[in-house]
């Protein structure tokens, strides 16, 4: 009779099955509640953005225009831009990930919070309104980058809602960033210092200092944007004195270290399962620790490389080259140590780390590619073609989408307490893997041959490529789609585990129940040791059972 | 909900349930202000660049325009923001000492001060809306000026010619639109700026709701600080912008 009553305690107690109302969900203060709000709204926005994405793929299966006009083929790669970097990519792996885990590993009970936690949410949902609402209105064709004049002259779509919606946005992502950088500085439990984090906090906290150092500035330069369309300020529009350029140093001092903002905590994924599934400590982590610094500091001092023929001194293009050059240094650290913590690892091929694979190797093509295009030369020979469409596409979706499906299938199991179809789920990522590339590499050569990007019509001798490049995006979005489903099958039908099915380490791993109950530990946890003690762990026969055991005889 | 499960009896009600003391959960909520007061500088500082590039592209234009504002009305404004600086001082001292009345007192104060600022910034725009100097459409500074010397600026000469077709006969426009970003940046400026008061001001009344309700005390009173810290940043934000837009190139003429 004993046996049956645990699993009932544990069942009455997981943050999961601690409500079932709408109200205790949407008014949740539970950072892994506003983890699963996040994860709902996100994988929506990224359904909405690929099928902008699958629409503009079929416009360019033919040379001509023929499946929409060319202004609306500008409303569709704007809005495929907008949603996917706003909506989908930056709060991916912080907003979702970020939120379920951070407390998790920090020992804690809640994030520091928890009432700005929620906000920051609605925030979110109050600009991806005006987003949407921009949509149905009739779009925007300004491109995501909203360049002036262009945008507060000439364009007659709807900018100032959308321009307003990414405002409201932006202050999502800056709280969020502040509430996380507040929590991992006051709410560490006894003896975790700063090098025994796992480094995927690393990664939050770097995340983090950039969200709130970029983020209000391009909160202030769109809100100036928006003022000038309204109003005719004159503060962008050269007709009025005003200066253009000045709209994208200020426009790309945020959104360059938004792409950190992107990738960083991707790696922090990236650090937590190569360990797992290496059965190894990481390689190097205090130079990963610090490498997150430096793409910090080099991520602000960068953003002129993407204005090099934009009217900036050559001395200016020369001296954004020479640092975007540095950028490489830290990637390079960090995938070096990667290969290194694999090397004599004791290595198990489940999805997550096929996931990891796959980001290695995609993460290189667009990682080695960015070098290319930090050179002045080159860079003015592909500026603007389909060449950086695919080093940008490599880097966010093959570098961030693949940690972050490696990140929800790893922790899956802590967020559900059920484990995902394994083997369908190894088949999806290789539809991902495959689709990916062969949408992509396409385009690398596309670009070189010198096919400009926006635009929906092209010479007859690019078609070959483009028919490949759509093909592939068709299996990507097969890929993707399959994922989704046996996901949602698996809350349901999901074999149940045990709080620890990865023999991970980590606090999650170790002293949360799977699901976690709603203050996340029975008892405040004391660290001892470094993360990633993979060596000591395998001195304990039965590990997990042992721990699942413990775990429910403190229930 | 959070379940309040191991909360021992006796905690301070003002503890939330995630932290472990009152001291951790004030190290907490002042190092989220100074972070988010950072942000603030950020959000600030895009308008204080464009700012610069343009006085420095245009310091002509910059100097006849900011000869249009109202130093008087500007200076009174900066002595009244110091002395609620000083005021919110004292509510936050009278909070850590734990006298109520005073606290009360003080914060009323702080409320009234920064109303006659808000109150000053009414009648300094509704001036400059009378005068055709907001930048749009119905922007006219050239009945306020002589083109030629860009010196004599009288309020209130009510010129039968608008201010466009006097310029382009004179062939003048240029300095006429640079003129319109310097205002362009007065009202995105002072207006965030006076958002960021209106702000404070409703931070002001639920603090004096809260002092009523005899929330704080010696032990507890991190609300008033942290209002305290926000209310000093908005100061010094005007501590800027009154000389930059204000002072700055009036010797010029």
């Amino acid at each position: 009779m004993s046996v049956t009553t645990v699993p009932q305690q544990q069942e009455q107690e997981n943050y999961l099955t601690a409500g079932y109302s709408l109200q205790s969900w949407f008014l949740t203060y539970d950072h892994k509640r506003i983890a699963w709000l996040y994860l709902a709204s996100i994988t929506a926005m990224f359904f909405i953005g690929g099928i902008f994405a699958a629409l503009m793929r079929l416009e360019l299966m033919t040379p001509a225009s023929d499946l929409f006009e060319p202004d609306n083929y500008n409303k569709l790669f704007t809005m495929h831009g907008i949603v996917m970097v706003f909506f989908f990519i930056i709060p991916a792996v912080p907003a979702v990930l970020g939120n379920f885990l951070l407390p998790l590993m920090l020992g804690a009970k809640d994030v520091a919070f928890p009432k700005l936690n929620l906000l920051s949410w609605y925030v979110y949902i109050a600009g991806a309104t005006f987003t949407i609402y921009t949509i149905v209105a009739g779009g925007v064709d300004t491109g995501w980058t909203f360049y002036t004049p262009y945008s507060t002259s000439s364009s007659q779509t709807h900018v100032v809602p959308v321009v307003l919606g990414l405002f409201i946005t932006g202050f999502s992502s800056i709280l969020t960033g502040l509430n996380f950088m507040v929590t991992i500085h006051r709410m560490r439990a006894p003896g975790l210092t700063w090098f025994r984090l796992p480094l995927m906090v690393w990664s939050l906290y770097a995340t983090s200092i950039i969200q709130i150092l970029g983020t209000p500035v391009i909160a202030v330069t769109l809100m100036m944007a928006g003022l000038e369309k309204i109003f005719k300020l004159g503060i962008f529009d050269p007709a009025l004195g005003g200066d253009p350029v000045l709209f994208q140093h200020l426009f790309w001092f945020y959104s360059h270290p938004a792409v950190y903002i992107m990738i960083v905590p991707g790696m922090g994924v990236i650090n937590e399962v190569v360990t797992c599934f290496s059965r190894r400590s990481i390689f190097g982590y205090r130079a990963i620790a610090f490498a997150n610094v430096g793409f910090v500091i080099f991520s602000f001092v960068v953003w002129g490389h993407h204005m090099i023929v934009a009217g900036q001194s050559v001395y200016s293009a020369l001296i954004f080259s020479i640092l975007s050059y540095l950028v490489g240094i830290f990637s390079a650290i960090k995938v070096f140590n990667w290969t290194a913590t694999m090397y004599k690892g004791s290595i198990s091929y489940d999805t997550p780390m096929l996931y990891v694979f796959g980001f290695q190797g995609l993460f290189l093509i667009g990682g080695l590619t960015g070098l290319f295009l930090s050179a002045l030369g080159f860079d003015v020979h592909v500026h603007d073609t389909y060449f950086v469409v695919a080093h940008f596409h490599y880097v966010m979706v093959g570098g961030l989408v693949m940690a972050f499906m490696a990140g929800i299938h790893f922790w899956w199991p802590k967020m559900t307490g059920k484990m995902y179809p394994e083997s369908i789920a190894k088949f999806a990522m290789i539809l991902v893997f495959s689709g990916f590339n062969l949408t992509f590499f396409p385009q690398f050569v596309l670009g070189y041959l010198g096919m400009p990007r926006r635009y929906a019509s092209y010479t007859d001798e690019f078609q070959l490529l483009n028919i490949m490049s759509t093909a592939g995006g068709s299996v990507l979005g097969l890929g993707f789609t399959l994922g989704v489903v046996y996901m949602v099958w698996s809350l349901f039908y999901g074999k149940a585990v045990n709080s620890n099915p990865w023999k991970a380490t980590g606090l999650e791993w170790e002293k949360a129940s799977s699901p976690p109950i709603v203050e996340n530990f029975h008892e405040t946890p004391i660290v001892t040791e470094d993360p990633y003690n993979y060596a000591n762990r395998d001195f304990i026969k039965d590990f997990p059972q042992e721990l699942s055991k413990e775990v429910n005889a403190r229930a | 909900m959070p379940v309040h499960s191991d909360h021992a009896a006796g905690h301070h009600p003002a503890l939330a349930h995630h932290f472990q003391d009152l001291d951790q959960q004030k190290d907490t909520t002042w190092l989220a202000m100074w972070v988010f007061l950072a942000t603030e500088i950020m959000f600030f500082g895009g308008l204080f660049l464009a700012y610069v590039i343009y006085r420095s592209t245009y310091p002509d234009a910059f100097a006849i325009a900011s000869n249009a504002l109202d130093v008087k009305m500007g200076l009174g404004n900066t002595f009244v923001l110091i002395i609620s600086s000083f005021t919110m001082a004292m509510s936050v001292y009278s909070a850590q000492v734990g006298k109520k009345t005073n606290l009360i007192a003080f914060l009323i104060l702080t409320l009234i001060l920064g109303g006659t600022f808000l109150g000053v910034k009414y009648f300094e725009y509704k001036d400059k809306f009378e005068h055709g100097l907001v930048p749009g459409r119905h922007f006219d500074f050239a009945s306020h000026h002589d083109p030629k010397t860009g010196a004599a600026i009288e309020h209130g000469a009510s010129s039968s010619s608008h201010g466009e077709s006097s310029h382009s006969e004179t062939g003048d426009k240029k300095p006429l639109r640079e003129i319109q970003i310097f205002f362009s940046l007065y009202f995105a400026m002072t207006g965030l700026h006076a958002f960021h008061m209106i702000i404070g001001a409703g931070l002001l009344i639920w603090l004096i709701g809260l002092s009523a309700k005899n929330t704080f005390s010696k032990e507890y009173n991190s609300p008033v600080e942290l209002v305290g810290l926000y209310w000093h940043f908005v100061d010094i934000v005007w501590i800027f912008l009154f000389p930059l837009l204000y002072l700055i190139g009036r010797h010029h003429h």
